[in-house]
């Protein structure tokens, strides 16, 4: 099973002193949330992550190899990106937008053939796009288009995701589909990890926590830990009021 | 749309022999029409080798290698344009928005004002192209960050100042030369020595790009989306920048800048097919042929024994069909 692990990782950006080197590993199974206020370097971190963007120091490794030596088809083929903002300059489908998650499997002289038309469908099945299958992309809204990024993630099936506000323009319903689809993953040996900006579903469906500090601070372990309201209000710099429900805490912007 | 059409490759086979059948008969008709009309039964004696001895310069010496040129060229032009349009990730791209044309323009101006003979101002456009897409290459290449936005931009304001030259060139030359050099500009097959060259450079492309087809899909999508499905971006957006340019260089030295193929034909086709790259490349190499050499057989017909720039036949004609699809369209 494969683990992503960082050594003494320090993210790239431009202008912000090194901060805290990170040493995280995120094992099958785990379900890793990604906190911090507005350009903490949540993104950036996924994008190091997925070895798109070189890290200022360390480095990344999956399944016990740094991202370089594994080369970028072996990596794509064990790690998936859900991005938070898509392109579509140019016309496609719901379902080839899908079925494009089978690429890192496929050589240049291979058609995409039944068995990957399969899971591609299934992936959309697995999150209510069926009946879109056809549509273009520009004429979906925000939460669809969303939910097809998932899509392409999920016929790419990788053994670690890293999702990058997965939740993003989703109603209620779909953002609990959504979790409940990456808790899947993980049930099944994933490692996930996710950005998020929704205390409350990190709350109740992440096992591990990673807070981003704007000044490049930063602190990760088990979530029960790292859920402590003092904490979690300097982080964002809002106080908040928290209460149980249904023996989870909630927090609540407090005016 | 139907799925079966966009995904597998049996479908994908219709249109691409229709667009076959039609650069045929665009072949078939530019061999037949001209100052003297030839009926069909007496082409085809010319094509096994029979027939009449006019019939047979006429066909075999003047129109064929012309109209081979035109189809060469057209393919080239749409094809580039089709790469140029992944590799900016901008629809609106054509094979000359990098400043290629301009480059080619300013040397092939700069040769003819200089008077010197066919050979030599063919020879200057493909210099000034190359030398175009070598200084674009250099300063996009810039100490930053390299984006699709920044070659973009490069391209532009080099054409921007390349048409600057060519300005001044015009308001220079004689006035007894300036016919030959705006017939350079809108374009014109009689420069045209031999097909071959855009013929071959044509068919390598297309076989160096067909295998490309899925990964410039991806490309497509977006330089992160496709680097995190695997592919080597920017290796394969150097490949598309060299070989857009070559294939452009190619085209205008064989026939000044012919405008609004390269741009046209892939939307067009994109309008129709979809953006499935393994389509739309064949696709536009035959639809871009198809397009010149019925344009170039309108320039030499038209107004004969008069000729006129082919460019100002491709946008007369594409300009109406192209609003009319994109009327039409979703």
């Amino acid at each position: 099973m494969d683990a992503l692990e960082t050594h003494r990782l320090v993210i790239d950006i431009p202008g912000r002193a090194a901060g805290r080197p990170l040493d995280l590993r995120v094992s099958p199974g785990e379900r890793w949330g990604v906190l911090g206020p507005n350009g903490a370097g949540k993104t950036t971190l996924l994008h190091t992550l997925a070895g798109l963007r070189a890290p200022r120091a360390g480095e990344v490794r999956l399944a016990g190899l740094p991202l370089a030596r594994l080369g970028r088809r072996a990596v794509a083929r064990r790690l998936g990106m859900v991005f938070q903002t898509s392109h579509d300059d140019f016309p496609a489908t719901v379902l080839e937008t899908a079925l494009i998650g089978r690429h890192p499997f496929l050589s240049p002289w291979h058609q995409e053939g039944p068995e990957d038309l399969a899971l591609a469908e299934a992936a959309l099945a697995r999150l209510d796009l069926t009946h879109l299958a056809d549509r273009e992309l520009s004429t979906l809204s925000g939460g669809e288009r969303q939910r097809v990024s998932l899509a392409t993630v999920l016929t790419q099936s990788p053994q670690t995701w890293l999702a990058d506000e997965p939740t993003n323009h989703l109603d209620l319903h779909h953002q609990v589909a959504i979790m409940d689809l990456l808790a899947e993953q993980a049930a099944q040996g994933s490692g996930v990890m996710m950005c998020l900006h929704d205390l409350n579903l990190a709350a109740r469906w992440c096992d591990h926590l990673l807070l981003l500090y704007p000044d490049g601070e930063a602190c990760w372990g088990p979530a029960e830990v790292m859920l402590v309201p003092t904490v979690l209000e300097r982080l964002y710099g809002q106080p908040l009021t928290t209460a149980m429900v249904d023996g989870a805490p909630v927090f609540v912007p407090r005016r | 749309m139907i799925v079966a059409s966009r995904v597998g490759h049996g479908p994908r086979l219709a249109p691409l022999a229709l667009l076959a059948l039609a650069a045929l008969l665009a072949l078939g008709l530019s061999l037949a029409l001209g100052s003297v009309s030839i009926p069909f039964e007496a082409l085809l004696e010319v094509l096994n080798g029979e027939g009449e001895a006019l019939h047979r310069t006429l066909v075999l010496e003047l129109r064929l290698p012309r109209a081979l040129a035109a189809f060469g060229t057209g393919a080239l032009l749409a094809l580039s344009g089709a790469l140029m349009q992944v590799l900016l990730r901008n629809p609106l791209a054509d094979p000359y928005v990098l400043g290629l044309s301009g480059g080619a323009a300013v040397a092939a101006l700069a040769a003819m004002l200089a008077g010197l003979g066919a050979t030599l101002v063919a020879g200057a456009a493909f210099g000034g192209a190359l030398a175009s897409m070598l200084i674009v290459f250099g300063l996009a290449h810039g100490t930053g960050s390299w984006t699709p936005t920044r070659l973009l931009l490069t391209g532009v304001v080099m054409a921007a100042g390349w048409g600057a030259l060519i300005t001044l060139l015009l308001a220079i030359s004689p006035v007894e030369r300036l016919p030959g050099m705006l017939y350079w500009l809108m374009g014109d097959m009689a420069y045209a020595a031999s097909p071959w060259p855009v013929l071959a450079v044509a068919a390598v492309s297309l076989v160096v790009m067909l295998p490309l087809g899925r990964t410039l899909n991806v490309l497509a999508r977006g330089g992160l989306q496709a680097m995190a499905l695997g592919v080597a971006v920017r290796p394969l957006e150097w490949t598309l920048y060299l070989l857009a340019s070559l294939m452009t260089a190619v085209a205008v030295t064989t026939a000044g800048s012919i405008g609004f193929v390269g741009l046209m034909v892939p939307h067009m086709l994109r309008l129709r097919l979809g953006n499935d790259q393994r389509l739309i490349l064949p696709a536009s190499l035959l639809a871009g042929g198809t397009l010149l050499t019925l344009a170039d057989t309108l320039a030499r017909t038209l107004i004969a024994p008069q000729q006129l720039p082919v460019g100002v036949i491709t946008a007369l004609l594409g300009v109406p069909s192209f609003l009319y699809l994109l009327y039409r369209s979703r």
